[in-house]
C-alpha cells in the first residue's frame, strides 16, 4: 500500500522536461519563469547560438544544461530524448529551420514565440481548446497576447467589424530581434486580431517610448462593433481581465471602459471594409511584468512568456503531451 | 560637397492633420498640380501619420492612401511624388503599393532615439530603387551628438538624406544649428541633410533658414503652413525670404502665394496659427499631431486642452501615442472629480 502510494506521488511529482531555443530576452525570461514558478515543467536544456550571450551565461549560473550550437547541438545531447516540449524564442526565419528538426519526432511539441506562425495562433484564454492536438502552436506577439483577449471579449457580446490595437513599449524592453522585425509584429498581430479576436478587419500599431524611468507597457484596444448592450460588453471585458490575470497578475484595465457612438450618418471609412458605423469601445490596459529577467516595465516580455508557459503547463496538465 | 536646395512640400501629408485627414481626391489633385506648376521639387502625399495611418488612434481618412496617390504621378511635370512611412504603422508591403502608384521617394520616420527600427524599411526602399530620407522625429528630445549617432545609423542602412524633424516645434535656432552641425560632423559628404519644422513658437521660417545656413539642403514647408499644430514652415514665406537672401531655388513665389491663399486657407477646418493651444505644443514639447485629438478629449471630458498637452509633455509621450491622450484626460477628469 505504502509503496504504491509512493510510486503514485513520484509519478505525480515528475515534471515534463522542456527545452528553450533562443537566448535573448524572451528565452531567458521564460527560463527563469519555468525554474521559479512551474510545477509541471522542468527546464532541461537552454539553447543559444552565441556562446557569449547573457542568456546562456545566466542559464549556466542557474544550473541549466546549455548548448551554443542551436537546434543541431540540442538533438545530439543525451537530454533530447526525454524532452517533450520545445519553446522556440528565436526568429521567424530560424523557427522554420528549428521546426524542420522537431517535426520528425512524434513525441515532441513546439510552442513558437516567433512571428513565423507555421502553426495556428494561440491566445490561451481565447482559443486553447482549438489547438490541443496541434504539434506546433504560435503565440502571436506580445501586443497580440495583451490585446486579443479583449477583442474576443467584445466579440462574445457583439459582432466586431474592426479591431485596432496600439501597443506602447519601453525602448529598453525591445531587443534587437524585435527592432529588426517591426513589420512582422504589425502584420502578425493584425491577422491574429481577425483570426482569434473575431474581428472582420484587424489593425495593429506599435510605438517604442524611450522615457526614463522606462514606462510600463500600455496597450489600447479599439473595437467597432454592432450596437449592443454596453453593460454586457463591460462585464465581458472585466471577466476577461480576470482570465488573463490568472497567468499574468500585472494585467489590468487602467481606466474604465469607454464607449462612443459612431452614428449611421457619420460613419468612418475603414480600409478593407468601407464605411462603417456602430459602437466604438475603447479599452485602456496596462501590463506590469513580474520582473523576472527584465524589470517590471517589460510587461511585453512577461505577457509573451507567461502565455507560452501557461500553454505548456496546460498541455501537460490535460495530459496532451505524450509520455 | 554642396547639395542643391531641394524644397519638399508637406501640405498633402502633414497638412492632413489640420483637415483631420479629410482631403478629397479633387483637392489633392488641384493642390498637387498647383505645387508642381510652382516648381516645388517634391510633393509628399499620405495620411498625416504616414501610409496606413488611417485608424481610430490617428483618425480615419476620407480616402485610402492609394486613392489619394492614384493618378497624380502622371500629371506631374517637375516635382517628385513622395510619401512617408512610420515603422510600427505602415509596412514594406504598403511601401510597395505606393511605389506601384508612382512614388519615387520616401521618408522613413522614427522617434529620435529609435533609428534602428527603420533598417528593414530603408533597405527595402533602396532595393526598390527609391530615394530615401531618414526622418528623426521629436528631435528636441535627443541631444545633438546622440541624434547624429541615430542619423549615422540611418545613413548606414542606405538613407540618401537624414532629417532633423522638430515635430513638436520646440527647437530654437541654436538647437537647430547644433543638431545640423552634429549631423555634418558625422555624416558622409554625399548624404544630404534635411530640416522639418513646426511653427508652434513662430520659428518655422527662422529655424529652416538657420538649418540651411548650416548645410541643410532639403527643406520641408507647406502652403500657408498647412500642417499639424501651428503648422509647418510656411512655404511661400520661406521662398520669399530665400529670394531676399539671394538663395536660389526652383520655386515660383507668386504661384505659391496664390495657392496658399486661394486653395489652402479656405479649407482649413481649424485655423492653422500660433494660438493658446498650438503655442502650448511648442512650449511643452509635445508632438504637434496631438493638437486636434487633445481638443476633442478636452471637449468630451470637460477639460482644458492646454492642461492636457502640458501633462502629455510631462509624461514624455512620443509621436504615435495618441491613445494616451484619452488616458491622460481620464486621469485628469477623475482627479478633478475627487
Amino acid at each position: 500500500m505504502l509503496s504504491i502510494r509512493l510510486k503514485y506521488e513520484r509519478i505525480k511529482m515528475e515534471k515534463t522536461k522542456v527545452a528553450i531555443i533562443g537566448s535573448g530576452n524572451i528565452g531567458t525570461d521564460l527560463m527563469i519563469k519555468i525554474i521559479r514558478t512551474s510545477t509541471a515543467l522542468e527546464m532541461s536544456v537552454f539553447v543559444g547560438i552565441d556562446p557569449a550571450s547573457d542568456g546562456l551565461a545566466r542559464a549556466k549560473r542557474m544550473g541549466v544544461k546549455t548548448t551554443h550550437k542551436g537546434i543541431s547541438g540540442l538533438v545530439e545531447m543525451p537530454e533530447w530524448k526525454d524532452i517533450k516540449i520545445i519553446f522556440d524564442a528565436t526568429s521567424a526565419k530560424a523557427h522554420h529551420y528549428n521546426y524542420s528538426f522537431v517535426e520528425k519526432y512524434p513525441d515532441k511539441r513546439i510552442i513558437d514565440l516567433t512571428p513565423a506562425a507555421i502553426g495556428p495562433y494561440l491566445v490561451p484564454p481565447v482559443n486553447f481548446d482549438d489547438s490541443i492536438n496541434v504539434k506546433n502552436v504560435n503565440m502571436v506577439t506580445c501586443g497580440g497576447q495583451a490585446t486579443i483577449p479583449m477583442v474576443a471579449a467584445v466579440s462574445k457580446v457583439a459582432k466586431v467589424h474592426y479591431g485596432e490595437i496600439v501597443a506602447s513599449i519601453a525602448s529598453k524592453s525591445a531587443g534587437p530581434g524585435t527592432r529588426a522585425n517591426i513589420d512582422e509584429f504589425t502584420e502578425t498581430t493584425s491577422l491574429a486580431i481577425e483570426k482569434v479576436g473575431g474581428a472582420d478587419k484587424g489593425k495593429a500599431i506599435i510605438v517604442l517610448n524611450p522615457a526614463e524611468p522606462p514606462m510600463v507597457m500600455r496597450d489600447t484596444v479599439f473595437t467597432l462593433s454592432e450596437q449592443a448592450d454596453r453593460e454586457a460588453i463591460r462585464a465581458s471585458i472585466h471577466a476577461m481581465e480576470k482570465e488573463v490575470q490568472k497567468y499574468v497578475p500585472g494585467y489590468t484595465l487602467h481606466q474604465e471602459v469607454q464607449f462612443d457612438d459612431i452614428p449611421e450618418d457619420q460613419p468612418v471609412f475603414i480600409e478593407g471594409l468601407g464605411w462603417r458605423h456602430g459602437l466604438k469601445t475603447t479599452i485602456l490596459l496596462q501590463v506590469r511584468g513580474a520582473g523576472h529577467y527584465l524589470p517590471e516595465y517589460a510587461g511585453n516580455l512577461d505577457i509573451m512568456t507567461s502565455a507560452a508557459l501557461a500553454t505548456g503547463e496546460r498541455l501537460v496538465k490535460e495530459a496532451l503531451v505524450q509520455e | 560637397m554642396n547639395h542643391k536646395i531641394y524644397i519638399q512640400d508637406v501640405t498633402l501629408r502633414d497638412g492632413m492633420h489640420a483637415i483631420r485627414h479629410q482631403y478629397s481626391k479633387e483637392q489633392i489633385q488641384n493642390i498637387a498640380l498647383a505645387l508642381d506648376a510652382a516648381k516645388v521639387d517634391a510633393i509628399e502625399i499620405s495620411h498625416g501619420d504616414g501610409l496606413m495611418g488611417g485608424s481610430f488612434n490617428y483618425g480615419f481618412g476620407a480616402h485610402t492612401d492609394w486613392e489619394w496617390l492614384e493618378g497624380i504621378k502622371d500629371r506631374l511635370t517637375h516635382a517628385k511624388l513622395t510619401t512617408l512611412l512610420l515603422p510600427g504603422i505602415g509596412t514594406i508591403h504598403d511601401l510597395k503599393k505606393a511605389r506601384d502608384l508612382g512614388v519615387e521617394s520616401v521618408r522613413i520616420a522614427t522617434h529620435c532615439t529609435e533609428a534602428d527600427i527603420s533598417q528593414q524599411h530603408i533597405e527595402a526602399a533602396k532595393k526598390m530603387g527609391m530615394d530615401v530620407g531618414g526622418f528623426l522625429m521629436m528631435a528636441h528630445m535627443n541631444e545633438p551628438k546622440k541624434l547624429a549617432e541615430q542619423a549615422k545609423l540611418m545613413e548606414s542602412y542606405g538613407a540618401d538624406c537624414v532629417y532633423v524633424t522638430d515635430s513638436a516645434g520646440a527647437l530654437m535656432m541654436d538647437g537647430v544649428a547644433d543638431r545640423i552641425k552634429a549631423f555634418k560632423d558625422v555624416l558622409d559628404d554625399k548624404t544630404e541633410v534635411g530640416i522639418h519644422c513646426h511653427h508652434n513658437l513662430s520659428l518655422g521660417v527662422a529655424n529652416t533658414i538657420v538649418a540651411m545656413q548650416h548645410g541643410a539642403n532639403r527643406l520641408d514647408a507647406s502652403l500657408a503652413g498647412m500642417g499639424a499644430g501651428a503648422g509647418n514652415c510656411p512655404l511661400e514665406v520661406l521662398i520669399a525670404v530665400m529670394k531676399k537672401m539671394g538663395v536660389e531655388s526652383n520655386s515660383d513665389l507668386y504661384k505659391l502665394m496664390d495657392a496658399a491663399d486661394d486653395l489652402i486657407r479656405p479649407i482649413q477646418v481649424r485655423p492653422v496659427r500660433v494660438d493658446r493651444e498650438t503655442l502650448s505644443l511648442g512650449y511643452a514639447g509635445v508632438y504637434s499631431s496631438f493638437l486636434i485629438h487633445s481638443e476633442k478629449a478636452a471637449e468630451k471630458y470637460g477639460l482644458e486642452s492646454r492642461a492636457i498637452l502640458e501633462e502629455l509633455g510631462k509624461r514624455k509621450m512620443v509621436g504615435g501615442q495618441e491613445d494616451m491622450i484619452i488616458d491622460v484626460a481620464l486621469d485628469m477628469k477623475s482627479k478633478k472629480e475627487a
